[in-house]
């Protein structure tokens, strides 16, 4: 028998979401009924999420894609040549020359997509460990002076420089810092956000290489993953791909034959929103319940279980070893301003093409929106654009010309935060998104602090007062008060932030919080189990 | 404590999670999830077993499993759907799916009377550029309508 064509399939879930298991199935059956040689192998997703299922044909002239793609699809593909590339209505010809994916500058991702996530020879193949291989002829300091160098800020919101972070714990010495974390934030709480898990699914390797070089630069020897409960496909691979890099040498006693030993699980959530913010993650870590502590101590000097910690986003440590291959100044040569590199953007909502646009930063929300996603899925006009998650400002289209940048967003009253755009068109009803964010805050904060305990629960009945007339200027005026208490006296960023989607949504859509009507008829928010 | 026959049950469950993650830094997390595999829920005979295995107040690990959104008191209907009501799965219409479970007698955060299935809420499944979303036992559902959530409730697809 000839040797079987190779077909790709993607495992990711969101691909899994719309059909690539039956896809694959149906791929598997035909191979098996012997008329076609065919060997399915499950990719990550490249992120063009509204081609998938996309399905990739290995020919002579490259990798052809088909999408998207159902199981009923299947017999009149092969029936038309898939196997050699053939013509069909769904062929979109060369994957990597798609324009949408050839615009994108793919260095956290450049594998997504391309590998069997799985395969450590395809990972090596594909340029894997080169960063860790650098990193560990290096003495530690100059790690992190690399990292430092290559203007890396954090991804998980908050953009602060990562190679200062390494550094307070780098130089932790001496009674108490005999051990040291690297905890990566994989909580990815945030609505509109999916690169956490894209790259956790589709590249596991790339997370554990850039733990292992952190845990080099900062002289930690064990590291956590905080994966939240709702990534069940990504808990899996993550903990399958940390097996196998234990029995390649990659983990555990003397990394790649260095001197360097560290081991690595993965721990997973059960549910928390507030558990993203990084100490109540730590408390998390610890067995306890998610409350955000007090800073200071801040976490690299007294962090998981009071020693020095490095918390990183995974889009942070996933991208450490490209800094490390490349050096620093390939990285810090794209952005803009203080923000350097690429940013994974995810476009998600109300969008046609949605997925990951992995870009320098500068680039503006309308492209991302327009060029990239092509507009609304229901077709009709944009309206608003929530950047950031639920704690980010939702933008009138007038202020889509803004640059991706988190200076040029924090001087707009928005925030960048992890790279989410959810785009809403005309039929939002921005007074009942601003009662949601207030609802989100009720329902989510750890109870810690007052501001956001009692200040949440407050705001959503002033605005239920606000749109429905009753003393609306003096509600009005409360609503601001609240604002302000809440954004200066919160504990963390959970109470402090959620007055930007709030207060945006009053300043660029007033008319939606005109008195006189009943909320449009959203189901309340109640709590199912716990109190988080 | 007494020594009912599911007391002892529940008893040797948690022993045995708690054995099993004895290796590990503050495990508690990791054990209650394990519980849960075993007994679909955290039942209240579990506290004291816990609080004796990790050196903790029965009030502590009360608090730990009240915390948490996950960790259910009761066991679920058999099929748990879980909704997405975050941001992303707003934009299309997530709320129409809270309404169509509510008018199909299973509102959110209750079991069918025959415990069929458990219909709750949560907040992101990080598939939010093919939304709405809903879970089914662990699997994820992508662009779901009504009328796709009305067979996923019924257990038809
Ligand atoms: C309410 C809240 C939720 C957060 N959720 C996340 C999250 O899911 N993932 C994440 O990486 N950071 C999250 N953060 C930010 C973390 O506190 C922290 O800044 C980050 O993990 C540090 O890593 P980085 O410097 O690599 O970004 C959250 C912060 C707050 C206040
Ligand atoms: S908002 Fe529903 S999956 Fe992200």
């Amino acid at each position: 028998m000839q040797n079987p064509t190779i077909v790709y399939v993607p495992r990711d879930s969101a691909a899994r979401s719309v059909g690539a298991d039956e896809v694959a199935a149906a791929l598997q059956q035909a191979s098996e009924q012997g008329e076609f040689a065919i060997e399915v192998v499950r990719n990550g997703s490249r992120g063009a999420l509204w081609l998938e299922p996309l399905v990739e044909v290995v020919t002579e002239q490259g990798r052809i894609g088909y999408g998207p793609v159902t199981a009923d699809d299947v017999p009149g593909l092969l029936a038309a040549g898939l196997l050699t590339g053939g013509d069909h209505p769904l062929r979109l010809g060369r994957v990597d020359q798609l324009p949408w994916l050839a615009r994108q500058n793919r260095v956290t991702f450049a594998r997504v997509g391309v590998i069997d996530p799985l395969s450590p020879e395809d990972y090596v193949a594909h340029g894997g460990l080169r960063g860790l291989r650098a990193a560990l002829a290096l003495d530690p300091a100059d790690v992190v002076a690399q990292v430092t160098e290559s203007g890396l800020r954090g991804r998980g919101g908050a953009g602060f420089p990562a190679g200062i972070k390494w550094k307070t714990v780098l130089e932790c010495q001496g009674e108490g810092a005999d051990l040291k974390f690297i905890c990566c934030n994989a909580d990815e709480g945030d609505s509109g956000t999916f690169a956490d898990r894209m790259v956790m699914e589709g590249d596991p390797f790339l997370l554990i290489e850039g733990m292992a070089i952190a845990a080099h630069a900062v002289g930690a020897s064990e590291g956590y993953i905080y994966l939240r409960s709702e990534y069940p496909d990504a808990i899996a691979t993550m903990n399958a791909a940390i097996e196998i890099a234990h029995g390649q040498g990659w983990l555990g006693k003397g990394v790649l034959g260095s001197t360097l030993d560290f081991d690595l699980r993965v721990r997973v959530g059960a549910g928390a929103y507030i558990c993203g913010e990084e100490t109540s993650m730590l408390d998390s870590l610890e067995g306890k319940r998610g409350m955000v502590r007090a800073k200071p101590p801040i976490p690299a000097i007294e962090g998981l279980f009071g020693k020095p910690t490095v918390v990183n986003n995974v889009l942070t440590l996933t991208t450490v070893p490209v800094v490390l291959a490349d050096g620093p100044k390939a990285y810090q040569d794209l952005g803009v301003g203080r923000s350097r590199g690429t940013q994974v953007f995810q476009l998600g909502g109300n969008i046609k093409r949605g997925g990951i646009v992995e870009t320098a930063f500068g680039i503006t929300l309308r492209e991302l929106i327009e060029d990239y996603g092509g507009g609304t899925l229901s077709g009709r006009p944009v309206r608003t654009a929530q950047v950031g998650g639920p704690l980010g400002a939702y933008l009138p289209v007038e202020q889509f010309d803004l640059p991706m940048d988190y200076e040029a967003f924090a001087e707009a009253g928005a925030m960048l935060g992890h790279g989410g755009v959810v785009v809403f068109d005309d039929s939002v009803d921005m007074a009942a998104q601003a009662r949601f964010a207030m609802e989100f805050c009720a329902e989510e904060s750890c109870g810690k602090c007052t501001p956001c305990r009692v200040g949440a629960v407050r705001g959503v009945e002033v605005i239920d007062r606000i749109v429905a007339g009753t003393h609306r200027d003096e509600n009005l005026a409360l609503l601001e008060d609240l604002c302000d208490l809440m954004t200066d006296g919160s504990l963390c960023a959970m109470g402090g932030l959620t007055p930007m989607p709030v207060r945006s949504a009053l300043a660029h859509f007033p008319d939606d919080f005109l008195g006189g009507r009943k909320l449009l008829d959203i189901t309340p928010v109640h709590r199912t189990e716990g109190t988080a | 404590m007494t020594t009912s026959g599911t007391d002892v049950s529940v008893e040797s469950v948690v022993r045995r999670a708690a054995a099993a993650h004895r290796a590990e830094r503050g495990a508690l997390l990791p054990v209650l999830h394990a519980v849960q595999a075993e007994l679909g829920c955290v039942p209240q005979e579990a506290i004291p077993v816990l609080a004796d295995e990790f050196n903790l107040s029965r009030a502590d690990v009360h608090g730990v499993v009240t915390f948490y959104h996950d960790f259910r008191r009761e066991p679920a209907g058999r099929s748990t759907v879980r909704i997405c009501r975050a941001e992303a799965c707003q934009a299309l219409g997530a709320n129409r799916l809270v309404s169509y479970a509510r008018e199909a007698g299973t509102p959110v955060g209750e079991t069918s009377a025959d415990g069929a299935v458990t219909v709750e809420q949560v907040f992101c499944l990080g598939n939010c550029a093919l939304g709405p979303s809903v879970e089914v036992d662990g699997r994820l559902h992508g662009r779901v309508s009504p009328e796709r959530l009305g067979a996923l409730l019924n257990g038809t697809v």
